[in-house]
């Protein structure tokens, strides 16, 4: 649903869809993979405000939780349901499936500063 | 063996009684007029006295405990839990004492709680303490409540920062948020020491106080701590000691001595009171003379030779829980300290000291310490998985308890990888000890040679390794409301 | 004393460390740090402890206890107190290596499970340390969920719970405590409807409240609810075996003081912070929460759960900084209820309305004495006196009677005002006993 090839992602591995000036966000395979078995999400809530860099969700694994970044500011349009009801679509289709949330962009200049789909692999190393 | 036990409600039968009550002279309902009552009755069970007794008795058969096994965990102490403790604090006349009843009537309680306040203060050099806290997170709360109390009455609205170091136990930068503050965290420098040019540099007119474990959880003795606390004091900070570490110095060194200003102590843990498999602690707080306007109220006081709460104080932050605290823990811990005089203290943390440089040095070939140097109380040493097939700090602790011993703390301090902390305390024998060498020392063959026992340890209790991610997906934390069909 | 070492065992740990004394081992300790502590008293030996004990034990005045106010005496099993007293719970550590913990977990499970029962609700935590903090926990997840600032706080909660949220919240400034007068000993709806609206996260709803009276809980979360405020019962949980549970008349978290179930009363602690929540707030619930899972070998099994909400993970970003629960605390409760089975708690329940009443009816028929409020209450009820409370608790008290709380120094224009409460551990002689004195000193 979201390929990795037209995502832009912030160097905190999270990933960001355009369209229009709507942004769908996730967490990158990498990640999901780092984190291993996710067990909660903590999704913000329609209508919140987020700015870019700051922490905006918790993605909890059995012994951690991870901040989840905005990777661009505006207001939460939609949450992803499924994923609060089956965290495992997070590890299993990161990139689908296990999307987040979505953003009404109030910058969407802020996008096109992420990283591309290969400069990001290449910082992965 | 014990395998495990039905659950309470899976023995219940309906109509077993174990304990009947005399009858009312009127039923409930001509009492309650118009009162919602009850439609049907709390899903409990159902059991005689000998089924109770046998539920719980083969239960607690399932645990380890200290009673029985050594429990080298880093940072709890798991030192021996004296029973002549319990039988102290157990008697009728400490144990009926209402919280209410008049200062007169309890001036025995009262005598003991005033009497530790003062052994407290001579242990640690503070000029007051109070005994309300529950638990050492709770005395953290207390401490930074404390804090933030004393520089508002300075009228400096600019504190808003707390400091911790990376090392730092979890509660500390929890409290930290609880009371409103910022945290800012310093790293650890390589050798194990808190970086005190990084601390400087994070000191500033926002700083409120500075948390520090001593020594830390690496079990070093931050050896800069007077130019640490002069830093903090001269940044108009306080500095707080967080004392789960108080037993490697006690009758040793006086952290007021140090620059401390405030400072909590776990008596569940330095001061022998038993852990229950989980609580009741206590936290105390002590503070210097400048703080004590602040501590939290009621405390104990001696007028005319009498003893008295007070309960009234205008500074006080006000209370953190009802009445005056974990009493009951507070009498073990005047107990355990009465037992000792001045060395025999100092003979408490020096052999804890021995002990644990003892399995530093008997260890440190296979599971190389995070600083290779001399410990205080505790090690943290660590494990190296790419020499082990791939074995974690995890799977060593698990194969440990087939060992017969608790497995050490993990994966704490979070700035070591694959950290084991191992805190013998002073109780334990150097057999004990060597018993444990030999076990890591097994587990460590086994792991260059037969990895996958020690992967999918524990194989000798009641139950295998659990799963931990389904109990987090599908939470199960009670049974169900109506019996299964 | 309770250091095994010979002083041959520490001169070959030495060697084997390589270093050749103690004294090396401080070295890290700065040399000008290093003191003794200064006047300690001499050491007692074992026998000599336990006689200062019996010593300072015995300068407790044993009084027959009619006090309640958040701590009352019930019967103790015998049971209760053997089992506890075992050395795998009692020296027990926090269950993290689960395999190794199944007893305490076990354990608390079932106590989870009692609590969920009690209170009608389907989840509840280990515990935690009282229930002021309890309350406190349930005010700061309320405040949370909702997003909202306010907590509406009745009056009629225990005074020291109420002080216990304002030192807590002080600093951070929220969430705000909004006090709601209760002239009449209860809530009043006009004026609690007065005070809801979209900044409230949720209404306090103490029943029975700190004077032993009893709410309609139902019509008051109706109220809360209609703003989209939470409702946080408070309830005492022997009174649960026989009054409608929160659960069941709309509470979304309850809370309250279980040292009643199998906890002397210790001279105030350590007591039993019950939490207890519907199935929605589970993600929410603070401390420790033991959950049923499966080990390898597909057993059933119990793990501690929902880590990744606590603060050894969450670290500043936790909700709660609770590290223990009261462990031991909470297996005497476990214990104590499945000794009474719900008919049994509701036999106790009953007995407790029976000589609260009764005593409340012989106590009216004393010249001078009335009960302050009316309605209906469970085992507590404020006596108006024709002298001060506190006065005529310390001549009762020279009588060997604890006569109860003086209201005085808690409330405004209630010198006169009694706290009076009486267990099912009072019997019929204690009654008369109480009256018989209580006669002499007004007289």
């Amino acid at each position: 649903m979201y390929p990795e090839a037209n995502c832009r992602f912030a160097p905190s591995h999270e990933w960001v869809f355009v369209t229009g000036d709507v942004a769908t966000v996730g967490i990158s395979n990498h990640a999901q993979k780092e984190i291993s078995d996710i067990v909660f999400i903590e999704l913000p809530k329609v209508g919140a405000k987020v700015t870019q860099g700051k922490p905006c969700a918790v993605i909890e694994s059995v012994k951690a939780a991870a901040d989840f970044f905005a990777p661009v500011s505006g207001e939460v349009s939609e949450v992803n349901a499924a994923i609060v009801d089956n965290p495992a679509l997070v590890n299993q289709e990161p990139h689908g499936a296990g999307w987040f949330f979505k953003i009404k962009m109030t910058q969407p200049a802020e996008a096109d500063s992420l990283l591309s789909w290969a400069d990001y692999q290449a910082s992965c190393g | 063996m014990n395998r495990g036990e039905p659950l309470s409600i899976e023995k219940s039968v309906p109509g077993r009684r174990a304990l009947t009550f005399p009858s009312p002279s009127a039923p409930a309902a001509s009492w309650l007029p118009g009162v919602a009552l009850r439609d049907a009755p709390p899903r409990l069970p159902e059991l005689s006295e000998l089924d109770v007794v046998r539920h719980y008795t083969r239960l607690s058969q399932l645990n380890f405990c200290l009673d029985t096994h050594f429990y080298p965990l880093g940072s709890c102490t798991m030192k021996y839990n004296p029973r002549a403790l319990e039988e102290f604090a157990r008697q009728d006349g400490f144990a009926a004492a209402h919280p209410a009843a008049p200062d007169t009537a309890v001036q025995g309680t009262l005598a003991a709680l005033h009497g530790l306040e003062q052994l407290l203060c001579q242990l640690t050099g503070l000029a007051a303490f109070t005994l309300q806290p529950a638990a050492g997170a709770h005395g953290e709360l207390t401490g930074i409540l404390i804090a933030a109390a004393y520089h508002r009455a300075r009228k400096d609205r600019r504190r808003t920062e707390i400091v911790v170091p990376d090392t730092a136990h979890g509660t500390n930068p929890a409290s930290a948020a609880l009371g409103g503050f910022a945290v800012k965290t310093v790293a650890t420098q390589p050798n194990g020491r808190l970086d005190v040019a990084a601390l400087r540099a994070a000191l500033g007119p926002q700083t409120a106080l500075v948390m520090l474990t001593v020594p830390n959880t690496l079990g070093l003795f931050e050896t800069q701590i007077r130019e640490i606390a002069v830093a903090v004091h001269e940044a108009g900070a306080l500095l707080y000691m967080d004392g789960a570490n108080f037993n490697a110095l006690l009758g040793l060194a006086r952290p007021a001595d140090f620059g401390v200003d405030i400072l909590h102590l776990n008596l569940h843990k330095t001061f022998a009171t038993p852990h229950g498999g989980g609580g009741p602690g206590a936290g105390p707080v002590g503070v210097t003379a400048t703080l004590e306007p602040f501590l939290p109220l009621p405390r104990v006081v001696r007028r005319k030779g009498r003893y008295a709460l007070q309960t009234k104080g205008a500074r006080s932050i006000g209370r953190v829980k009802s009445f005056a605290g974990n009493v009951a823990v507070a009498l073990k811990a005047y107990a355990y300290l009465r037992r000792h005089d001045a060395a025999a203290l100092r003979r408490v943390a020096e052999n804890a000291i021995l002990n644990a440089n003892y399995l530093r040095v008997k260890l440190r070939d296979l599971f190389p310490p995070a600083v290779d140097e001399p410990c205080l109380h505790e090690c943290v040493l660590r494990t190296e998985p790419d020499r082990l097939n791939g074995v974690k700090t995890l799977d060593v602790a698990k194969r440990l308890l087939d060992h017969g011993f608790y497995a050490p703390t993990i994966y704490f301090p979070l700035n070591v990888s694959e950290a084991l902390m191992i805190e013998p305390t002073e109780t334990e024998t150097s057999a004990t000890l060597d018993a444990f060498v030999a076990a890591l020392r097994a587990i460590h063959e086994e792991a260059r040679t037969a990895p996958d026992q020690v992967k999918s340890a524990p194989h000798n209790l009641p139950v295998r390794r659990l799963d931990e991610l389904n109990a987090a997906r599908n939470p199960n934390v009670a049974w169900p409301a109506q019996p299964p069909q | 004393m309770y250091s095994p070492h010979t002083a041959a065992e520490q001169q070959a740990m030495l060697r084997d460390i390589g270093v050749g004394s103690l004294a090396d081992l401080l070295a890290q300790i700065p040399a000008e740090l290093q003191a003794s502590v200064a006047a300690w008293p001499p050491a007692l030996t074992e026998p000599e402890l336990l006689a200062h004990g019996r010593e300072l034990a015995a300068q407790n005045q044993r009084l027959l206890c009619f006090a309640g106010g958040g701590a009352q005496e019930h019967h103790i099993p015998a049971a209760v107190s053997a089992l506890i007293q075992r050395g795998e719970f009692l020296t027990a550590y926090t269950p993290y290596q689960a395999e190794a913990s199944q007893g305490t977990l076990q354990a608390m499970y079932e106590f989870q499970s009692s609590i969920c029962a009690l209170y009608g609700m389907a989840a509840a935590n280990a515990s935690l340390y009282d229930g002021a903090t309890a309350l406190a926990e349930a005010a700061n997840a309320a405040a949370r969920i909702t997003g909202r600032r306010v907590i509406l706080l009745p009056e009629t909660v225990h005074p020291e719970w109420r002080a216990t949220l304002r030192t807590l919240f002080a600093a951070r400034g929220e969430p705000q405590l909004v006090t709601l007068p209760c002239l009449t000993g209860r809530m009043e709806p006009e004026a609690v409807a007065a005070q809801l609206d979209d900044s409230v996260a949720a209404l306090v709803v103490p029943s029975p409240n700190y004077f032993g009276l009893l709410e309609d809980g139902a019509a008051l979360a109706a109220l809360a609810k209609a703003h989209g405020a939470l409702v946080i019962a408070v309830a005492d949980p022997i009174s649960l075996g026989l009054l409608a549970p929160p659960g069941a008349w709309g509470a979304d978290f309850a809370v309250g003081e279980g040292q009643g179930l199998g906890n002397p009363l210790n001279y105030g602690g350590p007591y039993l912070g019950l939490f207890a929540c519907r199935q929605e707030y589970l993600r929410h619930v603070p401390g420790r929460l033991c959950g049923m899972t499966t080990d390898a070998a597909g057993r059933r099994g119990f793990v501690l759960t929902l880590q990744a909400r606590e603060q050894h993970i969450r670290r500043e970003r936790a909700a709660s900084n609770i590290c223990s629960n009261q462990a031991l605390c909470a297996l005497a409760a476990t214990i104590h209820l499945a000794l009474l089975g719900p008919v049994g708690l509701r036999e106790v329940a009953e007995l407790n309305v029976d000589r609260a009443h009764r005593l409340a009816a012989m106590i009216a028929a004393i010249p001078g004495f009335r009960r302050r409020f009316d309605g209906a209450f469970f085992n507590e009820f404020v006596v108006e006196c024709p002298m001060s409370a506190t006065r005529l608790v310390k001549a009762m008290s020279k009588k060997g009677i604890l006569a109860g709380v003086p209201l005085g120094k808690l409330y405004r224009g209630m010198d006169n005002s009694l706290l009076v409460c009486a267990t099912g551990k009072r019997t019929a002689d204690d009654l008369e006993r109480y009256t018989a004195a209580l006669r002499a000193v007004a007289s």
